[in-house]
C-alpha cells in the first residue's frame, strides 16, 4: 500500500512541482501558507487535477496524465477531513457519520457507526447537531465519517490548528492511533513544526510549491537539504518565537 | 364580497398555486443550473430569464402573445394541431404568471444554492456520493430557506400579476377576472365600494406573504 504522489500545476502566481512517496505510515506536510499543502492533498482527493503527473494509491492508479487517467473523487476510497471539518449542518451527528457509508448497506452503516462512536468516545452525542458540540468533538466526528467507508488512505487538511493545546494533543494521540488500528497511509497538513515533529513518522517539507526534504525527523535534522530546514531544528519546541520563511532562495536548489 | 368577487378570489388563488408549482420545479432547476454549473452563456440565460422583472408587464404580455397567440411562433403550430388557443383562457393568466413570477424564484434561489459552502459539497464526492445524490441530500436541504422564501414571493406576485395577464388572457367576466382585473374592471366603472372589500383583502394576504418570505430568507440553519 501506500501513496505515491507526482504532480506539476501551473495557476497565475504559483507553480506546485512536487514529488514524494509514502507507505501506511502517517506523514505529516509541513510548510507555511501559500506552499501547496492543500492542493496537493485536493489532487489526490481527486478535487483538483494537476496539469501533468501520475498519482498511485496502493496498487491504483487514481491520475495518470500519460494515459488519461482521472478517476472521480466518488470513486476514490480516500477520507477527507477538511480543514473546517465540512459537517454537514442540517445532519445529527449520527447522521453526518453514516452519510459517510456510502455503498455499505444499511444495517452495516449502523453496525460501524456505533463502532466509532464508541471508539471516539462521542456515542452520547449522536443525535446532537454540529452546532450543539465543542471544536473537539466536531473532530472526533469528521474523523469517524471519514473512515467509516474503510478507505485506502486518510487525508487531514490542518483541522487541528483552530483547537486549544490539550485539545490538540489528545487529537495527534487519537490519529495516531487510528493509522495503526487501520494501517492505512495517513497524510496531515501542519504549519506547526512541534506538532509536525512529535507525530509524523514521515516528513515532507514545502515551500513554494516544492519539496524542499522528506524523509523521517531524524533524518532531515540529521542531513538538512539546506539552510531553510536546518534553522528549523533550531525553532523545534520553541513556539512562539518567530521561525524563518521556508523560501526557495533560503533553501538554494531543492531535494 | 359578492359571487363574481369570489370567483376572481377563486381563479387567482387557483392561478397563483399552478403557477408556483411550476415556478417551483422549473425556476429551482434552473437556479441550480445557474448556480452550480459553468457554460458559455450562462450570465445571457439569466439576463433572458430575469428581464420579466424590470420589463412592464405589458411588454412581457406583448412578448408572450407574440409566441403563444394564435399566429404565434409556438400558438399557430398548437392552434392548427388542436384547434385550441391559449388565448383568453385561465391556463393563459397561468403561462402569465409562470412568466413573471418565475425571475423572484430564480433569484432567490440562486443566492440560496451559490451561499452553500463549496467544501461540504466536496466533503459528500469525497464521501462517495455523486453529483445528484450531493444536490439532493446537501445542497437543496441547506438551501431550502431560500427556496422556500422564492416560492412564497412568486406565490405572492402571481397572486398581483395584471398587465401581462391582462394581454394574454383578457379580461372575460367568469373566465379570465382575476382579482386584480375585477379590481380594474370594478375601479374602472365607478364601483368603489365594491372593489374595497377585494383591495383590503388582497392587501392583507400580500403583506402575510412577504412577512413569512422575510422570516424564511433571514433565519439560517
Amino acid at each position: 500500500m501506500g501513496i505515491s504522489f507526482s504532480a506539476q500545476k501551473k495557476l497565475s502566481g504559483f507553480t506546485l512541482d512536487a514529488s514524494w512517496e509514502i507507505g501506511n505510515e502517517l506523514a505529516v506536510i509541513f510548510g507555511y501558507s501559500g506552499a501547496g499543502k492543500s492542493m496537493t492533498l485536493q489532487m489526490i482527493a481527486g478535487l483538483l487535477a494537476p496539469d501533468e503527473g501520475k498519482i498511485v494509491l496502493g496498487e491504483t492508479d487514481l491520475f495518470d496524465s500519460g494515459q488519461n487517467v482521472n478517476v472521480r473523487p466518488q470513486k476514490r476510497s480516500i477520507g477527507y477531513v477538511f480543514q473546517d471539518l465540512a459537517l454537514f449542518p442540517h445532519m445529527t451527528v449520527g447522521e453526518n457519520i453514516r452519510y459517510g457509508g456510502h455503498g455499505i448497506d444499511k444495517y452495516e452503516q449502523v453496525q460501524r457507526c456505533s463502532e466509532l462512536l464508541g471508539m471516539f468516545r462521542i456515542a452520547s452525542l449522536e443525535g446532537r447537531l454540529p452546532s450543539q458540540i465543542s471544536g473537539g468533538q466536531k473532530q472526533r466526528v469528521a474523523l469517524a465519517r471519514a473512515l467509516i467507508r474503510r478507505p485506502g488512505a486518510l487525508l487531514l487538511d490542518e483541522p487541528f490548528s483552530a483547537l486549544d493545546m490539550p485539545v490538540r494533543f489528545e487529537m495527534r494521540t487519537i490519529l495516531k492511533e487510528v493509522q495503526r488500528s487501520f494501517n492505512i497511509p495517513v497524510v496531515l497538513i501542519t504549519h506547526d513544526a512541534d506538532e509536525a515533529l512529535d507525530i509524523a513518522d514521515r516528513m515532507i517539507i514545502y515551500a513554494e510549491g516544492r519539496v524542499m526534504q522528506a524523509g523521517s525527523a531524524e533524518e532531515i535534522f540529521a542531513a538538512p537539504s539546506c539552510e531553510g530546514v536546518l534553522s528549523l531544528s533550531r525553532f523545534i519546541g520553541k513556539s512562539g518565537r518567530h521561525m524563518p520563511y521556508l523560501s526557495r532562495e533560503l533553501c538554494g536548489s531543492p531535494t | 364580497m359578492d359571487s363574481s368577487a369570489w370567483f376572481s378570489l377563486r381563479l387567482s388563488l387557483q392561478v397563483a398555486f399552478l403557477a408556483t408549482a411550476m415556478i417551483v420545479l422549473v425556476g429551482v432547476a434552473l437556479a441550480y443550473l445557474l448556480a452550480m454549473q459553468n457554460f458559455r452563456g450562462k450570465e445571457l440565460l439569466d439576463m433572458f430569464l430575469t428581464l420579466p422583472l424590470v420589463l412592464p408587464p405589458t411588454v412581457t404580455g406583448y412578448f408572450l402573445v407574440i409566441i403563444l397567440g394564435r399566429r404565434g411562433s409556438l400558438g399557430r403550430p398548437l392552434y392548427e394541431l388542436t384547434g385550441w388557443s391559449v388565448m383568453f383562457t385561465w391556463q393563459a393568466a397561468v403561462i402569465a404568471s409562470f412568466v413573471v413570477a418565475l425571475p423572484l424564484m430564480i433569484k432567490t434561489a440562486r443566492a440560496a444554492l451559490e451561499s452553500v459552502d463549496q467544501n461540504l459539497i466536496n466533503a459528500s464526492y469525497t464521501l462517495g456520493h455523486s453529483k445528484g445524490e450531493t444536490a439532493l441530500r446537501v445542497i437543496l436541504p441547506l438551501a431550502k430557506r431560500g427556496i422556500i422564501a422564492g416560492a412564497v414571493l412568486s406565490f405572492a406576485r402571481a397572486m398581483g400579476e395584471f398587465g401581462a395577464t391582462l394581454m394574454l388572457a383578457g379580461n372575460i367576466p367568469g373566465r379570465t377576472d382575476t382579482m386584480p382585473i375585477a379590481i380594474y374592471s370594478m375601479a374602472s366603472s365607478g364601483e368603489w365600494s365594491r372593489s374595497g372589500a377585494m383591495v383590503i383583502f388582497f392587501t392583507a394576504v400580500s403583506g402575510t406573504f412577504l412577512y413569512v418570505a422575510n422570516l424564511y430568507s433571514r433565519r439560517t440553519i
